[in-house]
């Protein structure tokens, strides 16, 4: 009699498999809508938006299913970015996540991931440690080591630094892994460098730049975030600084100009994206789409959040399931996806993706493509 | 350091207390005569911000009538707090009005997120908000002092004479120290006392969306959570002043200000922490002198 009880439960529970058919695949999204970095998660969710528009469903068993992509606030918080997956998985019950933008929400977020295997791909997060020893963390985007050696290597040999104020935002990962490679690299070219520090949030600088300009350097080095590097432009230049601002990817928003005005004319920072960059064959196709939807220029974290959405995409389509560790496999086994912000391979056991990055300058209130970098 | 870069710390440390201590009033005033700590004050700063903001983009008002129009909604909005929100509570437990200012401290804060959008706008004189000539700055002997700091100062004192005045020498400033001992029987001598309440808020908003304009003139931005910090450390300047005392506000605006300005010129590697600072400085002043610096018998708190 209980042999024929296991053999009833088996084909019930066939049955119930055979007809929960796949009517919609939900992918989570957790990003930085509110709070001090707010345009970072939103430009990144406009690129979902359009990438979602111009590809709704993806194809399994020879059926177009539509995509539902479930957005959170992580408000730019670590603990809130934390249970932000924490719902996505529990709660939304996603087969993968995209987002967050920052790399101390994508570390918090990235533990969460990880422990409860559903892959996450951030668009930005730079930060070398979002991925290391992680299965299920990868990212759309290159790594801070290159991009302060690169940042090192512009300062000195173009513009010719020999004593670099660095100001450092203690409560970023991003800003202190982002400095410390920067500092590295330029030591060895023999430059000379010292740090002031601050706090996310902090709106007066003149203290810390007080006491910078006290030390007479030629450049200033902000590896922080837009709204900051706009009000330390502003306050370095009422103090009477007078030479070069240099910042990494943090400083690409169009707030930057907004709140900097002229004050950060002339500033300098490498990022991933511009859309006179030519990257990729996917580029020009969607810079137009870009500016057809939004009417304005895209902008880097919109591309590569476009880009993380499509990758997602391509891994479901390969794998025709909707497991959610089946999906990390097949974005593991990414192999030249092109990308809109370059190509993405990612190599045998690392989330990193090997990318080019652009470097550009604020010149007329407008940000102006000066190079791109291969690697 | 050099006599000019301390100087410079100086002029940094009063431009930046200033605007504490014209947040720190609206904090002392309410507590005065409610007993009530009105933690939606600081978004009642951003939102004096906003104002000043839409009126000029939204409106196209000249900035003169915007910072005016500003300073007034504000005023207003801040009546309109106490109106429905601190009102019902009067004879509450004094916990259950501070746990709804905390409410309504993060009603404004996401509705501004709903109506006004997460990103930040731009306070930047370049998109014709107010001239640029705000920006200027004086050179005196390497130190470079901001026009707007000499404006600040103007207004602070002038602040304070203007209250001074009406707390001591008005008929609704007699009030409102009748109100602050005793409001039945103050409303037993036939005293309005809801309307003096609510004129308290006005008050004190006023001055927060002065502060407001003045704070974002000097770091040209406006989110939602503008005026948290803010309003935290207005509210530390004004305990540590002595909670309660107008004046005391004032000196714990400049206090707090000037400390944590020089924390930051005289130990730079612990710049990142001199919120921190701020915090200690509220601990230590509990700690040792409750009152606060001017903290005067509760009888003569307005």
């Amino acid at each position: 009699m209980r042999k024929f009880y296991v053999f009833l439960t088996l084909v019930l529970a066939f049955v119930v498999v055979s007809a929960s058919e796949i009517t919609e695949v939900k992918i989570g999204a957790g990003w930085e809508m509110t709070g001090p970095i707010a345009g970072f998660g939103q430009m990144s969710w406009d690129g979902v938006k359009l990438a979602m528009k111009l590809r709704p469903t993806v194809r399994i068993g020879g059926k177009d299913v539509p995509v539902k992509v479930v957005l959170l606030d992580n408000k730019g918080d670590k603990a809130e970015a934390a249970n932000v997956v924490k719902r996505l998985i529990d709660v939304e019950k996603v087969v993968a996540i995209l987002g967050p933008c920052t790399s101390s929400c994508a570390l918090a977020a990235g533990a969460i991931a990880e422990q409860k295997q559903v892959a996450m791909v951030t668009n930005t997060a730079t930060n070398p440690l979002v991925t290391q020893n992680r299965r299920f963390i990868f990212r759309a985007c290159f790594i801070d080591p290159m991009q302060g050696e690169l940042l090192a290597k512009f300062a000195w040999e173009q513009l010719k630094s020999k004593n670099v104020a660095i100001m450092v935002d203690v409560a970023q990962d991003y800003v202190v892994g982002l400095a410390n490679y920067f500092k590295r690299k330029f030591a060895q070219f023999g430059g000379k460098f010292f740090e002031e520090y601050y706090n996310t949030g902090d709106q007066d600088f003149t203290a810390q730049l007080t006491d910078a300009l006290s030390r007479n350097p030629d450049t200033i080095f902000l590896p922080g975030y837009y709204s900051e590097i706009a009000l330390i432009c502003k306050q370095a230049r009422e103090l009477g600084f007078k030479g070069n601002f240099l910042a990494g990817d943090g400083a690409d928003a169009p707030e930057l100009i907004q709140i900097g005005g002229k004050f950060v004319e002339g500033l300098y920072y490498t990022t991933y994206f511009h859309q006179d960059a030519d990257l990729s064959p996917a580029t020009k196709p969607f810079v137009e789409a870009y500016v057809k939807e939004y009417n304005r220029r895209p902008d880097a974290f919109g591309a590569l959040a476009f880009d993380a959405y499509n990758l997602v995409l391509d891994a479901i389509e390969r794998t025709q399931s909707l497991d959610p560790i089946a999906i990390r496999d097949a974005i593991a086994a990414t192999k030249d996806f092109q990308g809109v912000g370059g190509s993405i391979t990612y190599p045998e056991g690392s989330g990193d993706p090997v990318k080019p990055a652009v470097i550009n300058t604020v010149k007329d209130g407008q940000f102006r493509l000066m190079t791109v970098v291969r690697p | 350091m050099s006599l000019a870069g301390f100087f410079q710390h100086l002029v940094n440390a009063l431009s930046l207390g200033g605007i504490y201590a014209l947040i720190a009033i609206g904090y002392t005033m309410v507590y005065g005569i409610l007993r009530l700590i009105n933690f939606a004050h600081g978004d009642v700063f951003t939102y004096g911000i906003y104002f000043a903001f839409y009126a000029v983009v939204l409106f196209l008002m000249p900035w003169w009538v915007a910072f005016v129009f500003s300073i007034f909604a504000t005023a207003f909005l801040g009546a309109f707090i106490e109106r429905i929100a601190y009102r019902p509570l009067r004879n509450a437990p004094r916990i259950s009005a501070l746990i709804t200012a905390i409410g309504v401290s993060f009603f404004l804060e996401n509705f501004a997120i709903v109506a006004f959008g997460g990103r930040a706008k731009s306070f930047n004189p370049q998109t014709g908000i107010y001239p640029t000539s705000f920006l200027n700055m004086i050179n005196i002997g390497g130190v470079r002092i901001p026009v707007l700091t000499f404006i600040t100062i103007g207004i602070v004192i002038a602040a304070l004479v203007l209250l001074i005045w009406i707390v001591y020498k008005t008929k609704i400033g007699m009030a409102m120290r009748a109100i602050s001992k005793d409001i039945p029987t103050t409303k037993l001598m036939g005293v309005n006392a809801d309307r003096v309440v609510s004129f308290t808020f006005m008050l004190g908003s006023g001055l927060a969306a002065i502060g407001g304009i003045l704070w974002a003139m000097k770091y040209p931005q406006v989110y939602p959570y503008t005026g948290m910090i803010p309003g935290l450390k207005a509210f530390i300047a004004a305990v540590v002043g002595g909670i309660g005392s107008i004046q005391g506000a004032m000196v714990g605006g400049f206090i707090l200000g000037i400390s944590e300005i020089m924390i930051v010129a005289f130990v730079p590697s612990l710049a990142g922490y001199r919120d921190a600072f701020a915090y200690a400085i509220l601990l230590f002043v509990l700690l040792v002198k409750p009152t606060g610096i001017l903290g005067v018998e509760v009888s003569e708190k307005v």
